[in-house]
């Protein structure tokens, strides 16, 4: 595992930056808990101050301070992105194994779903949720809701790997030494799609951190939280860009758009990983 | 031609399951919840202010009638459906008298105008852009575009449109930022209107293809390098075929199959990102219609424009499923 992180650190120019993006955005998260202001009192420093020495990236319309807020903010951000990617990996697994290893009906029906989820616009769904619940609409709740709408697209990539596993002599020779399906399916095949879901996983938590900081900007959910979206949702609610306050939008926006280059450059770069047509092209054009 | 009829037969049940278990999920999130809409649609109704114990009595009858929460269970469901097929979902609240269906069909131009507009220019140019990237791996120009691609695919649409809000509404005001049209523009098929309109368009279209055209041109490009190296594309290179026909006959023709397929499968995300799109540059679509039926408590409206855009999505996957053998010969066989 460490060898192939630092093969890739050497060789892989979009895992490098991706690499770096994520290390500055997870250590502004961990940056957090050494942080001298709680994140949920507002009016402990000077409102609307520019950024200077001792508030670095400034204060916001309610008196905290940015820098600190981030920390908070994007932790809680990337906390709830790993959670949704977490929770729909396991249904997506399950869904994908299943119906590349059984086939038939079960894959016919199995795939008829998942058809159904990747096509349904899911935000409208959301907001339908929201407009329900309203203010039991809590963020872990909201991650698990995103997970089990969000797995149909990665199903169907895992489907299609399992179902060429199945037809490999090992999966043969597990069903005539009496390995039964759920043996093969966690023993034989699992390692094979691990690095594919890991890489989806990445992507995953792209769709579901955007789709968060959406829902919480228009205010469709738990907005006292601190996270990314609830900062822009009260830099909004504060008409911070008219006002002249720019630092409470630009930073917030600026972090969250390295978060999602870094991830999308992580799950690329795994990608060319996992494929090794578009290693052997990488290696030619080392050596040229 | 038998071919095609049994593959658009099972097109078309694919659709029927889609909007069947959309709209069932939509009837089991609005009434399996702990929240009943009659009481939150009332306490709403009567923040401010006394309300007498009879109006509210006579009120909560009303509502209990258009949500369609008379009977038993199985009532209930047969009503729902019966109110979707006729396509009839009460007044709406927030402009009441104005029947749901009508606010509806008033938005549902703009969204899909802007919408189908968009997302075209996006494939299109994604494509083209991607499969010139593919086949010329070293033009300088097509690279740096393919590191701005890189950058640009996964920033979610808000954050795009925010910027565009920012740069093209403080920084540097050339555009309008808000609205369909101009307000004292007539509406009408007559030049003052149409410029107007487009004019407005631009910069919400514009965020809608910034985010799209990366996705197609990384599709594009993975695909039509895969495709460069096989051997019938070394062949037609060898026999002297002209470079542009074999790029667009021979290696962009074969990847835009799964291109296609692609499009199809991404409608649902597009459609999210045009309602947040729409929210931020205040167009008069479907999107702001929902975002503002939320803010007021309109049950009737929320529920409308969720199930008119899950069957508005689910058709026009359904149309692109249905012209995909046209591009693809190989698909009637599967």
């Amino acid at each position: 595992m460490w060898r192939i992180f630092k093969d890739l650190l050497k060789h892989n120019g979009e895992f490098r930056a991706g690499a770096l993006l994520i290390s500055i955005v997870v250590a502004m998260a961990a940056l957090s808990f050494i942080s001298p202001y709680a994140p949920d009192v507002s009016y402990v420093v000077a409102p609307d101050v520019p950024p200077n020495a001792s508030n670095w990236l400034g204060t916001t319309s309610r008196g905290q301070d940015v820098f600190w807020q981030l920390t908070f903010a994007i932790r809680n951000t990337l906390l709830f992105g790993l959670l949704v990617a977490l929770l729909s990996r396991l249904v997506a697994l399950m869904v994908g194994l299943l119906a590349g290893y059984c086939g038939g009906w079960v894959d016919r029906v199995l795939m008829s779903v998942n058809d159904t989820f990747n096509v349904i616009p899911l935000f409208p769904l959301l907001i339908l949720f929201y407009f329900v619940l309203r203010d039991r609409m809590s963020t872990p709740l909201l991650a698990v809701l995103m997970a089990s709408l969000g797995w149909a697209y990665d199903a169907r990539l895992i489907r299609s790997i399992a179902m060429s596993l199945k037809s490999r002599e090992f999966t043969a020779t597990g069903i005539f030494s009496g390995m039964t399906a759920r043996e093969i399916l966690l023993e034989q095949h699992l390692p094979y799609i691990m690095p594919i879901v890991f890489s989806t996983a990445l992507n995953n938590m792209n769709w579901s951190i955007g789709l968060q900081v959406t829902l919480a900007v228009l205010g469709f959910m738990d907005i006292e939280t601190p996270t990314i979206g609830s900062m822009i949702y009260w830099a909004n609610q504060h008409t911070a860009i008219v006002a002249g306050i720019w630092w409470w939008i630009a930073f917030p926006v600026a972090l969250v758009v390295m978060t999602f280059v870094g991830l999308f450059l992580l799950a690329v770069s795994m990608n060319e990983y996992i494929d090794p047509r578009s290693r052997l092209a990488g290696m030619e054009g080392a050596s040229q | 031609m038998t071919d095609y009829l049994n593959y658009a037969m099972k097109r078309l049940g694919q659709f029927a399951l889609v909007v069947l278990i959309g709209i069932n999920l939509a009837y089991v999130i609005t009434h399996a919840t702990p929240i009943d809409p009659v009481e939150q649609s009332i306490s709403v109704a009567t923040y401010f202010g006394d309300t007498a114990p009879e109006a509210i009595a006579a009120m909560r009858a009303s509502l209990q009638e258009l949500y369609g929460l008379r009977g038993g269970a199985l009532t209930q469901y047969v009503a729902f459906w019966g109110r979707i097929i006729r396509g009839d979902f009460g007044p709406s609240l927030s402009a009441f008298p104005t029947p749901v269906s009508t606010l509806i069909l008033r938005a549902m131009p703009w969204t899909v105008g802007l919408l189908a507009t968009s997302t075209i220019i996006a494939w299109v140019l994604g494509n083209l852009l991607g499969g010139l990237a593919g086949y010329y791996r070293d033009n300088r120009v097509l690279k740096v575009f393919g590191i701005t691609a890189m950058a640009l695919h996964p920033v979610p649409y808000y954050i795009v449109a925010l910027i565009l809000l920012i740069v093209f509404g403080y920084l540097w005001p050339i555009l309008p930022i808000s609205g369909g049209a101009a307000m004292n523009v007539a509406h009408g098929w007559n030049w003052p209107f149409i410029s107007s309109v487009l004019s407005h368009s631009i910069l919400p279209a514009l965020s809608l293809i910034l985010i799209g055209l990366g996705g197609w041109f990384l599709g594009m490009r993975s695909l039509s390098s895969n495709i460069v190296t096989d051997d019938y594309v070394v062949y037609a290179e060898i026999a002297g075929v002209r470079r542009p026909r074999i790029l667009f006959s021979y290696v962009m023709r074969n990847a835009l199959a799964p291109q296609l397929t692609g499009l199809a499968m991404s409608l649902g995300g597009i459609f999210n990102g045009a309602v947040i799109t729409e929210k931020v540059f205040g167009y008069p679509g479907m999107g702001t219609l929902l975002v503002d039926a939320v803010y007021a408590a309109d049950y009737g409206l929320v529920l409308g424009v969720t199930t008119v855009s899950i069957i508005g999505v689910s058709l026009g996957v359904l149309i692109i499923d249905l012209l995909h053998p046209l591009i693809d010969p190989r698909v009637q066989v599967r």
